[in-house]
Order: structure tokens, then sequence, then C-alpha cells
């Protein structure tokens, strides 16, 4: 056999988190993603996946790019830069939004956080936040707004779980039941001042810590020590990805890119056409509203123990008529699932079939029987 | 985990173990760290030819697919259900409780040819780590 390593091509020399030293500790199998040295899992990432499910899973982050924009136009540059409507986001809330092409396609999906009126922090993929903030110092040229690429001053720890809450409680006295989902606030946890979010990416309930870099191993070990009775588990990149796409959130590189617009991912949520002034892409994303959707995002349950991956194609009476863009066995539901565009008259063609014998993945040269399944294929409890 | 010397092992992470006319085979410690969780394995049913240096099945984990590579020449005889029901004991005991196939040998008890001894894939892979 080939085993993943060997398959991808060696590049350049990966940069460290901050966290580096307790990835070694910990005896984390590190792999690179995105230019950076990242842990992939510490023991067995299914284990870390039902950890985050059932207690709680400690995340580093680091890799996430951070971009302040500040001054007294930062909102109106924002807006302009961005799908969203930025002026219209409160000081100390946080919105999920999108920097598209002229052409509409997408180049990042971002978080944004509005610390004060003129201060954001724009949270953008590793993999694209250079080119983001490039984007962003272009598009804010005419406005009073500064944009600096802040990623080496933070690190970002997540802590994700139904027990996520109560750990973190227990070492700030920031009354987190104040918190709101999506919300970011100064905060003091273990002593260190910390940019405390209710944010995440694995459909349970947790928060994000950005922390200076000094800071990350502190916090971490806090946190570790005031999760280990809550069955709080530290938590790689593999598992973090099983989660997302059980939550059915995109990720940037297979269900986002730049052929694609919100609309095609179903996100179309995220583009507001009244907000003031023009923004980048708004023609082109206001003809692809209007426009009946080239694709569907759909999720997708296969029947066998196989796994669709990424660019596999996706088949309806035999016929090549959409491609996987994520897939992976998932530990909840204990079968292969995935998310595919396929094109519309298919997706609605497959969510009226019953009988579950026209739709399959080609999977490696065979075609293994899928059903169409509503997404996100995991709710939490609530 | 150390590489057992009485196996053999291929550049491609599997072992073998030759017993007679009969050998087992599985991958090994270094491929099992390296793919993850295994979720399903596939080899060919009791029967089926296999062919030195040939895909002949594959290990499915939670982030890839990866073929297995026959390390031998013969027919399949037995295939280990109990990976079947728990592929999890490729991680757990790979060298024991995780083999996957055993093989009749075409040339009855001969030795296989081209098989690497513990040390030599131990070399092999300390390479490539």
């Amino acid at each position: 056999m080939m085993t993943p390593d060997e398959a991808q091509p060696a590049g350049g020399q990966p940069r460290p988190t901050p966290l580096r030293a307790v990835h070694e500790r910990l005896g984390a199998t590190m792999t690179g993603f995105a230019g950076w040295l990242m842990p992939l899992r510490y023991g067995s990432e299914i284990a870390e996946h039902r950890a985050v499910r059932s207690a709680a899973g400690l995340f580093d982050l680091s890799h996430m790019g951070e971009i302040a924009v500040t001054g007294p136009g930062a909102d109106a540059a924002l807006d302009y830069a961005l799908t969203g409507h930025m002026s219209a986001l409160k000081p100390g809330r946080a919105r999920y939004t999108m920097i598209c092409a002229p052409d509409g396609g997408v180049l990042d999906d971002l978080i944004v956080y509005r610390l004060a009126d003129t201060e954001f922090l724009v949270v953008a993929n590793a993999a694209n936040t250079a080119a983001v903030a490039t984007a962003l110092r272009e598009r804010a040229a005419g406005y009073p707004a500064q944009v600096d690429d802040k990623t080496s001053d933070y690190a970002l720890i997540a802590i994700q779980g139904p027990h996520a809450g109560r750990i973190l409680q227990s070492l700030t006295d920031t009354g987190l039941d104040q918190v709101r989902y999506y919300a970011g606030q100064p905060a003091v946890v273990a002593g260190r001042e910390v940019l405390l979010a209710r944010t995440g990416y694995t459909g349970e309930d947790g928060f994000e810590l950005f922390t200076r870099p000094g800071d990350a191993e502190p916090v971490w070990m806090a946190l570790t020590r005031a999760g280990e009775a809550d069955g709080l588990v530290p938590a790689g990149l593999a598992a973090r990805d099983t989660l997302r796409l059980e939550a059915g959130m995109p990720l940037y590189g297979n269900e986002l890119d730049p052929d694609v617009t919100p609309f095609d991912a179903g996100l179309g949520r995220v583009v507001v056409f009244d907000k003031p002034g023009d923004f980048v892409g708004r023609a082109a994303l206001a003809e692809r509203a209007a426009a009946t959707p080239r694709r569907a995002l759909t999720g997708l349950t296969v029947g066998s123990r196989r796994v669709p991956r990424h660019g596999y194609q996706v088949l309806w009476d035999g016929q090549p008529r959409g491609t996987v863009t994520s897939g992976a066995p998932s530990p909840t539901l204990g079968v292969p699932i995935a998310m595919a565009y396929l094109d519309p008259g298919t997706a609605q063609l497959a969510a009226e079939e019953t009988a579950g014998t026209r739709l399959a993945v080609d999977i490696r040269g065979s075609a293994e029987p899928a059903r169409l399944t509503d997404l996100p294929f995991y709710h939490r409890p609530r | 985990m150390t590489n057992p010397a009485e196996l053999r092992y291929t550049a491609e992470h599997e072992w073998v173990a030759v017993d007679g006319p009969v050998a087992s085979v599985g991958i090994t410690d270094y491929a099992q760290r390296a793919l993850g969780d295994v979720v399903y394995v596939s080899v060919p049913a009791p029967g089926t030819r296999v062919t030195a240096g040939e895909p002949c099945g594959e290990v499915e984990s939670t982030k890839s697919v990866s073929d297995i590579y026959s390390p031998v020449d013969g027919e399949i005889t037995e295939v280990n259900g109990d990976v079947d029901e728990d592929p999890g004991l490729v991680n757990s005991d790979p060298y024991g409780a995780g083999w996957l196939m055993r093989v009749r040998l075409d040339d009855g008890a001969a030795e296989p040819a081209g098989l690497l001894t513990a040390d030599q894939y131990a070399a092999l892979t300390e390479e490539q780590e």
C-alpha cells in the first residue's frame, strides 16, 4: 500500500504554531497543512471526534489568519470588500461572511468580529490569508481604514463540545451564559487576556480563544487540567474535518472555491444586497441570485462501507451528474457520508426517488448506491 | 512498536509470515500509524488468485484509501472475519489479530522472493520519517 504522506509531494518547511511543544509532548501525528505544521491526530481520530460530540475537545487552530481592519472607514470598507453587511454588526458580535471576486466566485469564507466601532478582526483560512489580506488592502484603498495581517500576533485555541462551557467557565469570571452564539469579546482566561468568542466548526457548542502567542501554552494547559474530569481530549485536524462534515459546514478548497458562488453552495444568505453602497461582486451575484441555480450542494449517504472521496463522480442511472466535494466515514452515523455538487435537475429527481437504486457514487470504478440526505447530517441535541 | 524479526516486509508496507505452504499477510505498524483509524478493509474472497506486486484489496481509513499489494503469488485460502467486524484491530494489533488474509503459495514451501527483512524495512521507514 502507499501511505498518505508518500502520496503527497514534499513542500517547503511548514511553520510551527506556538503550541508545537505541547503537540510534541502529546505525541501527536503532525502534518503539513496550508504551510503550517499542524496536529493531525493525537491518538485515534474517531475517539477524538466522539469526545467532541459527547464531552469536549481542545483544538489548536493557530494556522487560521487574523487580519485587523481598523479606522473610521473600516466598516464601510468591509461593506464594500465583503458580501455581508458589516457596518450593521454591533461591537462584540461576529458574522460568517465571504469575500468574492468581481465575477462572484468565492475567494474565502470568513468570520468577522467587530471588536469596537472602528476595529474589526477578519479570520481567514490559512491557505487564503495572504490573498485575503491583499484583496482587503486593495479594496480598502479609498477608505480611511488600515488593513494589517496580524496572524503572527495570535494563537487560536478552540474548546468544543457539550462540556466546553463548564470547563471554560471554571477559568474565567466572564459569565459564559451571557456570551451569545457568534459573539466575541475581551476576557481573562486562566489569568491571560484573550478574545473569547462563541464560535466553532464542529456542530457543537463551543468557544474560540484568540491569545497572544506566548499565552497559548499556559491557556492550553489550564484548559487541559480543568477539563480532565469532564472528558476533555486534544483533537486534531482529522477529527475537525469529520466533525464539520457531519455538521454540513463547507471547507474552502472542497465545497468553496473561485468557481462557485455563495448561491451554488446554498449559502446565498451571506450575500446582503440591501446594504449601503456597492460591493465587489454585486452585479454578478445579483445575476446568480435571480437565475436558476447551476448546481446544488447536497448531502449523500452511501450504502457500502467504501467511502466517497473528494473528486469522485456522482452517477444518476450510470451517467455522471455531479462531483463529491468531501467524504468520510461518519463516526456518529456509522456510514460513509459526503457532500457533493449535483446538477439541479438530478438533485430534484434524487430527492423524489424512493427506491434508492438510481443514484450512486463511482468509487474507484464501481457504482455504489447512494441516497440524498438533508444537510446537516448531524444536529446537536438541545 | 518494533517490527517482528521473524516476518518479511514489502516496500509498500505489507508484512508476510510464511508458515510452510501458507503465508499470512497484513499491513505494518508504520502503515497503520500513517493511515490513522482503519474503518474498512477489502481483500479478495477465498479461492481468488493473487500476484506478487499487484493490488489485491484496499484499506479505507478516515482520511484516505490505499491499495493493498499482494506480497506473494498464490491463492487466497482465508480472510480475517474479525477485521471485517472490527477494522480497528488493524490499528491495535497490526501483526497479530489485525492480520488480513492467508495465501497458499504457488511454489510450495519456497521462500517468496524480493521481500525485506525487519532491519531492511526499518531502514526504509526511517528514511521516510
